[in-house]
């Protein structure tokens, strides 16, 4: 009975913490998407956050996409060749891209390096109470350092997500035509003959969410580590597991909005 | 920023601080700080390692929220100030955190001029000019505003995190151990430098220092803080020959005397 009790109240515990995160991580995002309609604005901060998210991160996103690209055909020829459907490949490569992991895989690798990034820099800033001498100079650092992130965040992962969606499928049209043995033409016709627009944007607006995500995972952390150098370690770990995690569920939560009908 | 000097004793001090307290987790760090300090004066507050000298201080400045107590600027209360009021006083005042805490993605010249550049006192073209100035005057030369803070020393760091509390001539300003890192020359320089922030611009200053030379030059008032309470307060020139027993081990640095047994047991 009493190990019963104690399981119960450690569920409790747990789920109540949980919610509590859940809540201050809602006021946190509120609280910073408000300073984007109120001035002053920070153009140059909102640039080179955009410039870290979309371009330093074409690279390793641009990888992640042609290999995926090529596993992807390579793997529905095996698969759909034993029920002669072989035609299908260039159909699936391009729709599991552009619907699925161009969005979602981008999105983790982003974590991985923005997610981190934001983190550690935030929370350095905390640690060395560079975000109080914010404060006594006249700057909101929810408006300086938090806001700036969230919008670049948003815009920067479509971008990206264009760029994964185009190599991916080139990844898939590279391996259909030198090893599979399809024209190059009727690759890409089929490519396109079956895409419909929902299709990249229900792929772009996940990209949007994930990024968004990403850097209020980073930002949040960030913004609230304590503790000195483990302290932004610790948060920094937080950010990238949380985004990832949340990428993957809301991931679920997206397509069922889009296509499920 | 104000131009006339009020004298010491007029009405109601510039800063007030009753019963302030606060605690981190199970450790009270402030129990009941009682503090005036009067306008146009330098304060200079006292106290061992880990007293709460710099907790008192952030209170103030509103990065720390006390757990009971008040604290007045000017007559109001500024823990029921909404976030313009309080943004608004905070314009005025300047900070010199113990780390300096200048923004390493930016360069000195930046640094030192964000306030000013945040409330669009000085537009970007003129800002590094006016940063030059600046760090005149702390002893720098000017070619270090290309510089990044984490090229500069742990003293130079210091400079400029005292350059860009004082760029805009606020009203109030608190200097957590301004002097601390730098040698003794350059701390006497540093010392001139807010003495005359306080007679030249009469500000109001707020000094943490360790060091009883720099105390004696820059505080008309001082405050010793102990066990989470302002335990004496005095004139600063009396600093070392004041009668409190406490106070005078402190400003003698001697390891026998009430002090020292509280930090034995
Ligand atoms: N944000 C915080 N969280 C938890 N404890 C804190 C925090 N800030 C300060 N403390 C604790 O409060 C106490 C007083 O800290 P404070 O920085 O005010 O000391 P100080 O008087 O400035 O000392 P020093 O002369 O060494 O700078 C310390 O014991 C410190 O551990
Ligand atoms: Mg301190």
């Amino acid at each position: 009975m009493q190990y019963l009790l104690n399981f119960l109240a450690a569920i409790g515990r747990s789920v109540l913490g949980l919610c509590r995160g859940a809540g201050a991580i809602a006021l946190f995002a509120v609280e910073g998407v408000s300073h984007l309609v109120r001035p002053p604005f920070y153009p140059r901060l909102i640039g080179r956050a955009f410039v870290e998210i979309a371009y330093f991160s074409l690279p390793v996103v641009s990888l992640t996409a042609v290999f995926t690209g090529m596993v992807l055909a390579l793997q529905s020829y095996s698969g759909f060749s034993r029920f002669g459907a072989e035609s299908a490949v260039a159909n699936v490569v391009v729709l599991s891209i552009t619907r699925e992991l161009g969005p979602v895989l981008a999105g983790l690798m982003v974590a991985g390096r923005i997610g981190a990034s934001f983190a550690a820099e935030i929370g350095t800033m905390r640690v060395t109470d560079q975000i109080d001498a914010l404060t006594t100079l006249s700057t909101n650092p929810m408006k300086y350092l938090v806001a700036p992130r969230l919008l670049a965040g948003a815009l920067a992962m479509p971008l990206l997500v264009v760029v994964a969606d185009i190599l991916g499928v080139m990844g898939g049209w590279l391996i259909g035509t030198a090893k599979l043995g399809f024209g190059s033409a009727s690759y890409l016709n089929s490519t396109l003959n079956f895409l419909e627009p929902m299709d990249v944007i229900s792929g772009l607006v996940k990209a949007a969410v994930f990024g968004f995500l990403v850097a209020l995972m980073g930002s949040y952390h960030g913004y609230n580590s304590k503790g000195g150098a483990q302290g932004v370690g610790a948060a920094t770990t937080a950010a990238v597991v949380s985004s990832s995690i949340l990428i993957l569920a809301l991931d679920y939560v997206l397509t069922e909005m889009f296509f499920s009908r | 920023m104000s131009s006339t000097l009020p004298p010491a004793s007029a009405g109601t001090p510039k800063i007030r601080l009753r019963g302030l307290k606060k605690t981190f987790g199970t450790k009270k760090v402030l129990d009941g700080v009682d503090l005036d300090v009067q306008a146009g004066q330098g304060m200079v507050i006292l106290g061992g390692s880990g007293s709460g000298k710099s907790v008192t201080i952030k209170s103030i400045l509103g990065l720390i929220q006390p757990d009971a107590g008040t604290i007045e600027i000017d007559g109001r209360d500024v823990l029921s100030m909404n976030r313009r009021e309080r943004e608004a006083l905070n314009d005025r005042i300047g900070m010199l955190f113990q780390n300096a805490a200048l923004f390493d993605s930016l360069p000195v010249w930046e640094n030192v001029c964000f306030k000013l550049l945040a409330q669009k006192r000085i537009t970007r073209a003129k800002a590094r000019d006016k940063a030059g100035e600046i760090l005149n005057q702390v002893g720098l030369d000017g070619s270090v505003g290309d510089l990044s803070p984490s090229e500069l020393s742990g003293g130079m760091q210091k400079r400029v995190g005292l350059a860009r509390a004082i760029a805009t001539q606020p009203d109030i300003i608190f200097f957590d151990e301004p002097t601390t890192g730098l040698d003794p020359i350059m701390g006497a320089v540093i010392d001139g430098l807010i003495v005359d922030c306080v007679k030249k611009l009469g500000a109001t200053a707020v000094s943490i220092t360790h060091d009883m030379a720099s105390a004696r030059r820059i505080g008309d008032t001082a405050a010793m803080i102990h066990k989470g309470r302002i335990v004496w307060t005095g004139p600063a020139a009396t600093l070392g020959d004041t009668g409190n027993a406490m106070v005078d081990q402190f400003a003698r640095g001697e390891r026998e005397g009430p002090i020292s047994m509280e930090l034995r047991k």
